[in-house]
């Protein structure tokens, strides 16, 4: 027998597919900014093993010279952005959504269980809820990734009046790297996020449309019963 | 199993409900269509901003899409207003200084200095005080180092020297003046020019400059006199100034009429 398994509320689908594009803006605009000046690469043993960004890249995707664009559409998006973060987070929290997301103590050692079967290298996959323990660290990482980007973000927007962020960041050139960082970051989150929407299938992906998966009587019985373990612990 | 008083339980939403497939193709449907008109009306919203006519130089300021300068501004009053302007940037031991801090633009500055130059200040429409660098030599200096920053990204600690902007309006008497809401400053050939909010102008590391890691400022640092302002971004430490001016009005200022924000505060 089928059943409709909710699976993400309305609020949480909104705040994801509102942070898509402004997120996509932020680091649109970001390297613009970053264009402006742009030593970072990757070093070994004093050889440059890849430059942030190669002539090749800022020509194809017109980065040049456009540094006051950037940061017009930088510094107006960031409201947004962040605001959408925030009422993200409290709403995880008021919700008790939090509970599916945080990782567990046991999330640690399952989510090396989980990357063994992604992989093919391990035939089944640790018990799981809404989100298994891989997906449980990676969704509240990249939300510590935020809020590290919107603090080095002000630190390097304000360094005289937030001197004690900047502080916090390790300085302000410090700051600065950080935040690109960050960015790269969420590019590398993002290929991943792709990749594994694809092999999770149209019903997992539609669900964070619609917020529900159809499902047969066994899948539907375990995500009921481990919810409501989840509900009492 | 929940212990939730009925009620309460009730009002929980339910995370598994019978397969109706009416039901489905309903919410299927809602939250498609939902979705498709969200991101429609987003990529028409975007493509709006994203080719919204530039503004016009009708305020100090040019070159920004117009949406997006009007939330510049706000940005600028919000911090400009939130945060007291008795903060200091920091300042670092003068060993820490660059020996020979970066130069970067010429703008204003290209042909060489006159011999005759004075800092013309002009306290009313009729009257303008001329000023050599002697005469601002004589003031009480002030020194330190400071990160540097431009707007580009990079920073640089150096070292500048010179007289307090707000000691200055104290000893030529522009007390009046401080009390209009503009600085304006440009080059003797009105090829550079800033405007500065007076609070900024007025905050105690902002300096008319002479001095250099100690020494006299070079030519390509804006020798006899330039601005050193911590609590902005380069672009506004205008170089060699020939006249400064008080205004209500925001005075022209060069990069914001290229796109940048006008504050540019740091």
């Amino acid at each position: 027998m089928k059943h409709i398994v909710n699976k993400h509320p309305l609020a949480i689908r909104w705040f994801h597919w509102l942070n898509f594009p402004l997120l996509a803006i932020m680091i649109w605009s970001g390297l613009l900014i970053y264009w402006a000046y742009d030593p970072y690469a990757i070093k070994l043993f004093g050889h440059t093993v890849f430059k942030f960004f190669p002539e090749w890249f800022y020509q194809k995707y017109h980065i040049k010279r456009r540094l006051a664009e950037g940061m017009a559409f930088h510094f107006v998006f960031m409201w947004l952005f962040a605001v959408n973060g925030l009422l993200y987070v409290l709403y995880t929290l008021f919700s008790g959504e939090w509970r599916y997301l945080l990782p567990k103590k046991s999330s640690w050692r399952e989510a090396w269980l989980v990357l063994l079967h992604d992989l093919h290298l391990r035939k089944t996959a640790p018990p799981q809820n809404k989100y298994n323990a891989a997906q449980r660290i990676a969704y509240s990482a990249v939300i510590v990734m935020g809020l590290g980007s919107l603090l080095t973000g002000l630190a390097i927007y304000k360094p005289v009046q937030l001197y004690w962020l900047v502080f916090v960041c390790g300085g302000y050139k410090t700051a600065r790297v950080i935040h690109f960082a960050l960015t790269i970051g969420y590019c590398l989150f993002f290929v991943i996020h792709i990749i594994q929407v694809i092999l999770a299938g149209w019903q997992n992906f539609i669900s964070m449309i619609r917020g529900f998966e159809v499902a047969d009587t066994d899948t539907a019985k375990i995500i009921v019963k481990r919810t409501d373990d989840e509900r009492t612990t | 199993m929940n212990e939730l008083p009925e009620d309460k339980a009730a009002r929980q939403p339910k995370d598994v409900e019978p397969y109706d497939r009416k039901k489905v193709n309903r919410r299927t449907f809602i939250s498609s269509l939902t979705f498709l008109a969200g991101g429609t009306l987003a990529y028409f919203g975007w493509n709006k901003l994203y080719l919204s006519p530039k503004e016009t130089t009708a305020d100090a300021t040019a070159g920004a899409h117009a949406p997006l300068r009007k939330v510049l501004d706000a940005n600028g009053n919000v911090f400009e207003n939130a945060v007291s302007p008795d903060h200091l940037a920091r300042t670092y031991p003068k060993a820490m200084a660059a020996k020979q801090p970066r130069v970067n633009g010429d703008i204003g500055i290209q042909k060489e200095l006159e011999d005759n130059w004075r800092l013309n200040v002009v306290k009313s429409n009729n009257e303008t005080l001329q000023i050599t660098i002697d005469d601002l030599r004589k003031l009480p200096k002030t020194e330190f180092a400071f990160e540097f920053k431009c707007v580009e990204g990079w920073s640089q600690i150096s070292h500048w020297g010179g007289v307090k902007f707000s000691d200055f309006v104290k000893h030529y008497q522009l007390n009046e003046q401080a009390k209009l809401a503009y600085v304006g400053m440009h080059t003797p050939d009105e090829k550079y020019y800033v405007g500065i909010d007076t609070p900024s102008a007025m905050h105690p590391q902002t300096l008319l400059c002479y001095e250099v890691s100690g020494q006299p400022l070079s030519a390509k640092h804006g020798a006899p006199l330039r601005l050193i302002i911590p609590t902005k971004y380069g672009i506004k430490n205008l170089k060699r100034i020939g006249t400064i001016f008080f205004s209500n009005d925001r005075p022209r200022d060069y990069w914001a009429e290229l796109g940048y924000d006008y504050f540019s505060g740091l």
